[in-house]
């Protein structure tokens, strides 16, 4: 991993305001959709494909790549915008989102996109299969590294802690797990639907590295996965603490913003918000 | 009689020299087999590895072997990961369990997903005997099928579980292969050929001695219950009705070309499986010849009910699927033809 210098910190914060923009255009357009989480994830998904995954978009089944895994498909939207700022595919594509014949699927579907490693929506089920890449990259004494994000509403799955239990016995260290702690689900907050605290320490129970950041700090991002690397013995996990809706005041930190679009003038007034923040970090270039 | 390409065991009817192994032990052969063919083959096991016949593989290859615990949810989607990342895994359960409690996580991370994952359903159909309806599956056949991408065997007896589970290894793609648990008769040999997607003629009116019966009835079986069925075609004859007994080992995808012309020239079937009869083997066939090639038809089966505690064989008797019912069902299905 290259050094992250404040050049570079600006360059990850102007792409994932960039990338923001393009996940309200594309759920706009969709008509259809989950903004909280998208936007929630986007430094996280800028920090790991323009500086810390080791992939060629021109190759994207190139053996030795790292994998990332998205575990809560929902957010795909983040993912897609992602992938095109990354040269998976082209920009405009991104319009094509949840319509017919299109390769950006409601919730994403291998076969037919490059860059995805699973096919994910149903909940619960991605770290499984990030095992079971870690599991083969091991038997193939690969050195490429296997990371999965997750969602903090999906780890009331019973399927996610078996495969949390199975990672810490079978001291995964080629795998890192990365929560999407924003505290919003469906039917509320998350505390409050089905707690998951003390989250830290149920994972160190279960043998597992545990790192806490803040999820828009590109430093930290960059920082607790260069950690999860230098730990030999376990599996990490990071608790990456989001505002759902970042970015966009009126959609922060609100639940109800977790599977429903903008309509064609909140749109509006979010794209002004985010230029107005893009605006803002060129001004401190 | 027993037709002589299939090259059956010759003795099938006489018990005293039958062989008796259960399918799981041929699936257990055919993946150590599997295992030694290509070092991609690995087997994963959710706290059943002695009863599914993993064992085996586990002792003779313990760094391709993963225990994954209680957890069949956790076994099939580790191994979608592994399917993914060009190994060729067997997860092995009981079929109640895997495919039935991790449906969802086959149908999407497998399935749909694509990933070169083998399911091996073990403990399936009532002859499961003692432990009762809980661990007896007759459901699997039905939900396995409906699944796009996914193809499924049930194999007749031990050697036929080798071949499939060594044919699997090396189909790409998503497979489930169902097994029994008693011990049941091994009537094929290691000669009877089994191609995946083909049915295979067991037994047709003799041709030899005297007056040549014809074809009057189409039975089609899969799994152990076919020997049932072999014996109910000899005691026929005896009564002079000509059948024909076919061995539909794939259901999916089903031998269509073959089932619709035999079912032509018989005019009436009787399908015969160790499985509800709503959704399995009997429903394939019912959908396949409604539509090309509408005849009488009787299914032996369960009939929409759940199973019990008992010995195998008097289970198979009290729900309908022994001898004496699949003759009554031949005679049933002759009286409706016009
Ligand atoms: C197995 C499964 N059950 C239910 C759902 C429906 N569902 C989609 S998102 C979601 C909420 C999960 O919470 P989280 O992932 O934390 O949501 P976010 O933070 O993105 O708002 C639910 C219940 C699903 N996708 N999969
Ligand atoms: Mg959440």
């Amino acid at each position: 991993m290259l050094i992250l210098d404040d050049k570079k910190v600006r360059f990850l914060e102007i792409l994932a305001n960039r990338i923001r923009q393009d996940i309200i255009r594309m759920l706009v357009q969709a008509g259809s959709g989950h903004s909280a989480g998208s936007l929630g994830m986007a430094d996280i998904f800028t920090a790991f494909y323009f500086h810390i995954l080791n992939h060629n978009a021109r190759k994207p089944h190139w053996p030795d790549r790292d994998r990332l895994i998205l575990s809560n498909g929902h957010i795909c939207p983040v993912l897609y915008a992602t992938l095109a700022h990354a040269g998976y595919f082209s920009i405009d594509e991104l319009k094509t989102l949840r319509k017919l014949n299109s390769r950006l699927q409601g919730h994403p579907h291998r076969k037919v996109l490059p860059g995805l490693e699973t096919t994910s929506g149903p909940l619960g089920s991605g770290l499984s299969q990030a095992i079971g890449m870690a599991l083969a990259a091991r038997l193939d004494n690969k050195k490429y590294r296997i990371y999965c994000l997750t969602s903090d509403g999906e780890h009331q799955e019973g399927n996610h802690w078996e495969a949390v239990m199975f990672a810490g016995k079978n001291r995964l260290s080629n795998l890192t797990a990365l929560v999407d702690r924003n505290n919003i689900q469906i039917d509320g907050y998350t505390e409050g639907v089905m707690p998951l605290e003390p989250l830290k320490e149920k994972y160190e129970a279960f043998n597992w590295h545990v790192i806490e950041i803040d999820g828009h700090n590109f430093e930290h991002i960059v920082d607790a996965v260069a950690e999860a690397k230098a730990i030999h013995e376990k599996p990490t996990m990071i608790i990456a603490h989001t505002i759902p809706g970042k970015g966009v005041s009126f959609m922060e930190s609100d639940y109800k913003w977790h599977g429903i679009p903008p309509n064609q003038s909140q749109a509006k007034m979010a794209l002004k918000e985010l230029e107005i923040i893009g605006r803002k970090i060129h001004g401190g270039i | 009689m027993l037709n002589p390409n299939a090259k059956l065991n010759q003795d099938l009817f006489d018990e005293s020299k039958l062989k008796m192994t259960a399918t799981r032990d041929g699936f257990g052969e055919g993946l150590v087999l599997a295992g030694e063919e290509n070092e991609n083959v690995v087997a994963l096991s959710a706290d059943l590895t002695e009863s599914t016949r993993v064992e085996a593989f586990a002792k003779k290859f313990p760094e391709r072997f993963f225990e994954v615990g209680v957890a069949e949810q956790n076994l099939a989607t580790i191994a979608a990961g592994l399917g993914v990342s060009g190994k060729i895994p067997f997860i092995a359960s009981y079929a109640t369990f895997s495919p039935g409690r991790n449906w969802e996580q086959i149908r999407t991370t497998i399935a749909y997903n694509d990933s070169n994952v083998k399911i091996v359903g073990a403990h399936a159909g009532v002859s499961v005997g003692p432990d009762g309806a809980t661990h007896q599956a007759i459901e699997d056949i039905s939900t396995m099928r409906v699944m796009a991408n996914m193809k499924v065997i049930v194999p007749c007896d031990a050697i036929e579980a080798k071949k499939a589970t060594l044919a699997a290894a090396k189909i790409w793609g998503p497979v489930y292969i169902r097994l029994g648990r008693e011990k049941s008769p091994v009537f094929t040999t290691d000669e009877t050929p089994f191609t995946p997607g083909k049915v295979e003629v067991l037994w047709s009116p003799s041709s030899g001695s005297g007056r040549l019966l014809k074809p009057q009835v189409l039975i089609i079986g899969c799994g152990q219950l076919l020997y049932n069925a072999l014996i109910a075609a000899r005691d026929l004859e005896k009564e002079k009705i000509g059948v024909i007994v076919l061995n539909s080992h794939t259901i999916k995808p089903l031998d269509e070309k073959k089932i619709i012309e035999l079912a032509r020239k018989t005019g009436a079937v009787v399908t015969v499986e160790e499985h509800q009869v709503l959704g399995g083997l009997g429903g394939a066939v019912a959908e396949i010849l409604a539509k090309n090639a509408p005849c009488p038809m009787e299914f032996i089966g369960m009939q929409d009910v759940f199973g019990e505690s008992g010995p195998a064989s008097e289970l198979v008797e009290k729900y309908g699927m022994g001898i004496l019912n699949i003759k009554t069902a031949v005679k049933k299905v002759l009286r409706r033809k016009r």
